[in-house]
C-alpha cells in the first residue's frame, strides 16, 4: 500500500501533466504485474462494486475515532470528501503497510463481498489499524470507489507507453472493453506484440475540442467533412464473431439496453465496427433528449417503451472493416465505405447514416447552421479531409462547431457548499426567475465563475441569508447572473415546468437588479412548440 | 452574578472597567490581543496592548494614535478592574487578557497556539471563572503535525527546487507566519528574498530582538537575479500575480494549517501546502480549555458552535458567541492570521 499510496499523494500534489505521468512512470516500473494491473484499473476510473455500505463505513469510523454522529458530519461538512474525513479522524497512525496493493484489494478488499458484517468491520479497522494517514486515505478511496486523482485514461497510456515502449494507441485500445485486472492482463498489456483477442474490445473513441476562434481560421471549407453534431450517446456498434456489441463512451457495454441495434447488427458484414450517436429516433427526425431518459432509466425494456422510444445509431465513422483495422486510411476513404455498408443494412438494421452537409463557404455554413435548433442537433462536427480515426481528445482534426447557447438572465436564491475542491465554500447554486411578484426555481448551476468571483458569491451568501435548511441557505435575492443553456424542455418535474440541459453561469451581471431578470415567461416562449 | 464580560454591538466589553477587548467599532477604549488586521479596528480614542506589539501597532494605527503598553503580567487598574496581558504564543507580542474583579476572573485568549515558537512567548494556561476561546481550527479533522516536521518539509522542497532550476515562492501570511518559518529554516540552503510586506513586519521582529536569518526585499535585487536558488517570502497571491513575474519559472507553497484539508489546497492552485498553523489544532483548543478550569466557555471565530457543543457533551457550559472575527475566515486560506 505504501507505494500506491504515494503515488496517489504524487499524483494529487501537482497539476503537471508530465509531473504526472512520470509519477505513474516510476510507480509501473517498480511494481509487481498484479500491482500494474490493479493500479491501471483504478486510474483510469475503473471500481469494484460498492462492497461496504457507506452507512457501515461512517459508523465504524465514528467508532475508532471516538467521536459523535454529529461531530463526524461537521467534519464531512468541512472537508466534502468521506474518504478524506475518515482518513483525518481516525487515531494518529502508529503503522505503515508494505503489503503490495495485490494483496489489500485481492485479499482484504475483494473478499468482503461474501463477508458478514462482524467480519468486514473487524478486517476494516484492523486494515486501518496497519496503514498510515496518507495509505489509510488511499485505501479508502478504493472502498468508496470516488478515486478522482486528475488523471486521464490518456495520461495512464502514456505512462505505460513510457515504461513499455509500445505504442499509445496500441495500449489505448488494450485498455479498452472488459478485462479482468490480473497479472496475465498486465503482461497483455504490456507486451510488444498486437494480437489482441478479445472479440467485444472497443476502440479508444476520438474526441473533439469545441471550436474557440473563427471558424474561417481553419482555412478553405473544400478541406473539411461537415456533418451536424447529434446529441445522443457517443457509441460503438460492433460485430466480431457473429455477435453484437454497443459500447458507449463511458466505456460501458449497453448492449441490452439496445435490442433495436443489437438485432440489427446482424445485417451488418462480420468484422465491423462503426462509431456515432445513439438517439431516440422516429419518422426521420431525433426525439427529444427527455425521450432518452425515460428509456435509459428502466431496468426492464417493455415492448410498449420500446415502440414509444425507438433508437437508432446514426453512424459516421467506420473504425474496423473485414477485420481490419482500418483507422489509419484518410476519412473520405473510410465514408465511402461506411456509406456503402449502411446502405447495404437497409432500414430494418436501425442504422441512419450521418449526411454530410455541403457548403460552399463558411458563410454558407453559418446560414445552415441556423437551422441546428430545428433540427434537434447541437451544431455542426468539422471533420479534417485526408484525416486518420485519432486516440482520445486531440487538437487539430475534428472540431464541434456549437450554435449559441440559449441564455437567461436570473436571480441567485440558494446556496449550498460544494464538495472535493469547493468543500466549505459556497459554489453549488440555485437560480429563480419572476413568475408574477415571486421568484421560482429554474435552474441549478455548478460551474462558469472564476475563483476570485466563486469567494465574492461566498461572502455574500454567508452575510445575506435569510433562512437555513440544513446545509442549504436561503439569500436575499440579489444577484444576478447569465445563465447559459443547450436546450429547453416541459417538465413535469420541476416546479416552473420547465427543465433545461447544461445549465452554466455565463457571466455575472453586476450591472442588473434583481427586478431586472427574465421572467417565466419569456422562457416559455423558448419552448419548442407542442408536437 | 452578571457576568463580567459582554458582548454588544461594538465587540466584547467589559461594563465594569468600560473598555473593550478586540472591538470591531470604535470605541474609548480598546485592548488588543494582538495585531493582526481581523482583531484590530482603527480610530479608538486609545488602545492598550503589550510593550512587544507597540510598535507593530503602532506601524498600524500610524503616529496619531494614542497607545498604552503594557509587559506580560503587569496589572493596569482601571475603575477597580485589574487588567494584565499573559503570552498567547500566536505571534509576537500576541496576549491573552485577564481581567479580575471582585474575585471574578476572565480570560480572553484572543488567537493562540500552544505549539513551540522561536519568535514569540508560549501560551500561559491561566486558571479563570470565565475563558474565551477562538475556534478557527476547532474540529477534530485538524491535527498538526511536528512543526519541525513541516520546517524539514519545506526545507526538502526549496533544495529539490533548487536542483530543478526554479525559485521557490512560499506563501503565508505576512505578520507572524512568514518569521516563524524564517526562524525555523535551514537559511544555508541559499538567499531568502522577500515582499515588502514580509520585510517590514521582519524589521519589527528584528528591533524586538528576535533572530532571524538575514533576507533581502526582492524590489531591490539587482536586475539578473539568479532566482533559482532563493526561496521567496511573500504574502498570498495568485500565480499570474505581476509581482511574481520576475522570478521565472517558479514553485508556490503556502503554509497554513487550511492545507490540512485537500480540497482547500486544491483549491488555491498552489504547487505545495505546508501544514504550518499559529493557531490551535483541536487537541490543544482541547488542552487549553481545561487548563482554564473554566466555569464557563465562551467560544467564538471558528466553527463555534460544533466546539461549544461538543463542550457541552463534556459537561461544560458553553457558549457559541458571534463574533466579528470571522468575517475574514470566509476565506480560509488567506485570512488565517
Amino acid at each position: 500500500m505504501k507505494a500506491f499510496a504515494d503515488l496517489y499523494a504524487a499524483l494529487d500534489e501537482t497539476t503537471k501533466t508530465n509531473e504526472k505521468i512520470a509519477a505513474m512512470a516510476s510507480y509501473f516500473r517498480a511494481a509487481t504485474p498484479e500491482d500494474v494491473a490493479w493500479a491501471v484499473h483504478f486510474l483510469i476510473g475503473r471500481r469494484p462494486k460498492r462492497l461496504v455500505p457507506t452507512r457501515d463505513l461512517v459508523e465504524w469510523a465514528i467508532q475508532e475515532a471516538g467521536i459523535s454522529d454529529w461531530l463526524f458530519g461537521e467534519c464531512y461538512q468541512a472537508v466534502g470528501d468521506l474518504a478524506e474525513t475518515i482518513a483525518l479522524l481516525l487515531p494518529a497512525a502508529r503503522a505503515s503497510s508494505e503489503k503490495p496493493l495485490r494483496y489489500w484489494v485481492e485479499e482484504r478488499l475483494l473478499p468482503m463481498r461474501d463477508w458478514d458484517d462482524s467480519a468486514r468491520r473487524e478486517s476494516l479497522v484492523a486494515a486501518w489499524r496497519e496503514m498510515n494517514e496518507r495509505q489509510r486515505f488511499a485505501w479508502n478511496k478504493l472502498i468508496t470507489g470516488e478515486f478522482r486523482v486528475g488523471v486521464s485514461q490518456n495520461l495512464v497510456v502514456r505512462a505505460l507507453a513510457e515504461v513499455s515502449g509500445v505504442d499509445a494507441n496500441v495500449l489505448a485500445h488494450r485498455l479498452m472493453g472488459d478485462w479482468q485486472p490480473t497479472a496475465d492482463f498486465a503482461a497483455q498489456i504490456l507486451a510488444q506484440e498486437t494480437a489482441d483477442a478479445d472479440v467485444s474490445r472497443p476502440y479508444p473513441f476520438c474526441l473533439a475540442y469545441p471550436l474557440e476562434g473563427e471558424v474561417e481560421e481553419l482555412g478553405d471549407v473544400r478541406d473539411w467533412q461537415v456533418e451536424w453534431k447529434w446529441d445522443g450517446i457517443r457509441s460503438q456498434l460492433i460485430r466480431r464473431a457473429w455477435r453484437p456489441f454497443v459500447w458507449s463512451r463511458g466505456e460501458e457495454l449497453v448492449t441490452d439496453r439496445f435490442p433495436e441495434l443489437a438485432a440489427g447488427s446482424a445485417l451488418l458484414p462480420e468484422g465491423t465496427v462503426l462509431d456515432g450517436e445513439v438517439l431516440p429516433w422516429k419518422d426521420g427526425a431525433p426525439l427529444p433528449f427527455t425521450q432518452m431518459q425515460r428509456r435509459i432509466g428502466r431496468k426492464e425494456l417493455g415492448a410498449k417503451i420500446l415502440a414509444a422510444v425507438p433508437v437508432v445509431l446514426v453512424a459516421f465513422d467506420l473504425l474496423e472493416h473485414s477485420g481490419e483495422d482500418v483507422r489509419e486510411r484518410p476519412l473520405e476513404w473510410r465514408r465511402v465505405e461506411l456509406e456503402r455498408i449502411v446502405a447495404a443494412a437497409g432500414p430494418e438494421s436501425h442504422l441512419v447514416l450521418s449526411p454530410v452537409v455541403t457548403g460552399a463557404s463558411w458563410e454558407e455554413l453559418k446560414l445552415t447552421r441556423e437551422q441546428a435548433r430545428s433540427r434537434g442537433v447541437e451544431g455542426f462536427m468539422l471533420k479534417r479531409r485526408g484525416s486518420p480515426y485519432r486516440v482520445g481528445r486531440r487538437r487539430g482534426d475534428w472540431w464541434k462547431w456549437k450554435i449559441n447557447p440559449y441564455s437567461v438572465d436570473a436571480v441567485l436564491i440558494y446556496a449550498q457548499p460544494g464538495s472535493g475542491r469547493r468543500a466549505s465554500l459556497f459554489t453549488d447554486y440555485t437560480f429563480g426567475v419572476w413568475d408574477g411578484g415571486e421568484l421560482v426555481p429554474f435552474a441549478k448551476a455548478y460551474s462558469g465563475l472564476t475563483d476570485e468571483e466563486i469567494r465574492q458569491v461566498d461572502a455574500f451568501v454567508r452575510n445575506n441569508t435569510l433562512e437555513k435548511f440544513g446545509p442549504v441557505r436561503r439569500v436575499k435575492p440579489e444577484l444576478v447572473f447569465e445563465l447559459a443553456f443547450e436546450a429547453i424542455q416541459r417538465s413535469t418535474r420541476h416546479r416552473s415546468g420547465i427543465a433545461v440541459r447544461f445549465p452554466r453561469i455565463a457571466r455575472w451581471r453586476t450591472d442588473k437588479k434583481a427586478e431586472e431578470a427574465d421572467t417565466i415567461e419569456t422562457i416559455r416562449a423558448l419552448l419548442p412548440r407542442e408536437p | 452574578m452578571e457576568n463580567l464580560l459582554e458582548r454588544n454591538p461594538n465587540g466584547l466589553y467589559c461594563a465594569a472597567g468600560d473598555f473593550y477587548v478586540d472591538p470591531w467599532n470604535a470605541v474609548d477604549w480598546a485592548v488588543v490581543t494582538h495585531v493582526h488586521a481581523d482583531h484590530l479596528c482603527q480610530g479608538s480614542k486609545a488602545y492598550l496592548c503589550t510593550g512587544t506589539s507597540e510598535a507593530l501597532l503602532r506601524s498600524r494605527l500610524g503616529v496619531e494614535a494614542t497607545i498604552e503598553s503594557a509587559d506580560y503580567g503587569q496589572v493596569i487598574e482601571r475603575n477597580g478592574v485589574r487588567v494584565s496581558f499573559h503570552p498567547a504564543g500566536h505571534i509576537l507580542g500576541s496576549a491573552q487578557v485577564r481581567i479580575e474583579y471582585r474575585g471574578e476572573v476572565c480570560v480572553v485568549s484572543g488567537d493562540y497556539k500552544l505549539a513551540a515558537d522561536p519568535t514569540c512567548a508560549a501560551f500561559e494556561p491561566i486558571r479563570c471563572h470565565t475563558f474565551v476561546t477562538e475556534s478557527t481550527f476547532g474540529l477534530p479533522i485538524f491535527h498538526w503535525p511536528e512543526p519541525r516536521e513541516v520546517l524539514e518539509e519545506i526545507n526538502a522542497w526549496w533544495r529539490a527546487n533548487q536542483q530543478a532550476g526554479k525559485a521557490s515562492v512560499l506563501f503565508g501570511y505576512p505578520l507572524g507566519k512568514s518569521q516563524r518559518v524564517l526562524a525555523g529554516i535551514d537559511s544555508s540552503i541559499g538567499p531568502i528574498y522577500t515582499h515588502g510586506a514580509v520585510e517590514r513586519f521582519n524589521r519589527i521582529y528584528r528591533e524586538a530582538g528576535v533572530a532571524l536569518p538575514a533576507t533581502e526585499y526582492a524590489r531591490s535585487a539587482p536586475p539578473k537575479t539568479d532566482w533559482t536558488q532563493a526561496l521567496i517570502l511573500a504574502p498570498p497571491m495568485p500565480k499570474t500575480a505581476p509581482w511574481l513575474r520576475r522570478f521565472g519559472d517558479f514553485s508556490t507553497g503556502l503554509a497554513s494549517g487550511w492545507m490540512r484539508i485537500r480540497g482547500t489546497r486544491r483549491r488555491q492552485s498552489i504547487d505545495r501546502g505546508f501544514v504550518l498553523s499559529d493557531h490551535a489544532d483541536w487537541p490543544a483548543l482541547v488542552r487549553a480549555i481545561r487548563s482554564s478550569e473554566a466555569k464557563s466557555v465562551w467560544v467564538t471565530h471558528g466553527y463555534r458552535g460544533p466546539v461549544a457543543r461538543w463542550l457541552n457533551e463534556q459537561g461544560m457550559d458553553a457558549h457559541a458567541i458571534e463574533t466579528r472575527y470571522e468575517e475574514a475566515n470566509s476565506d480560509a486560506a488567506e485570512a488565517e492570521p
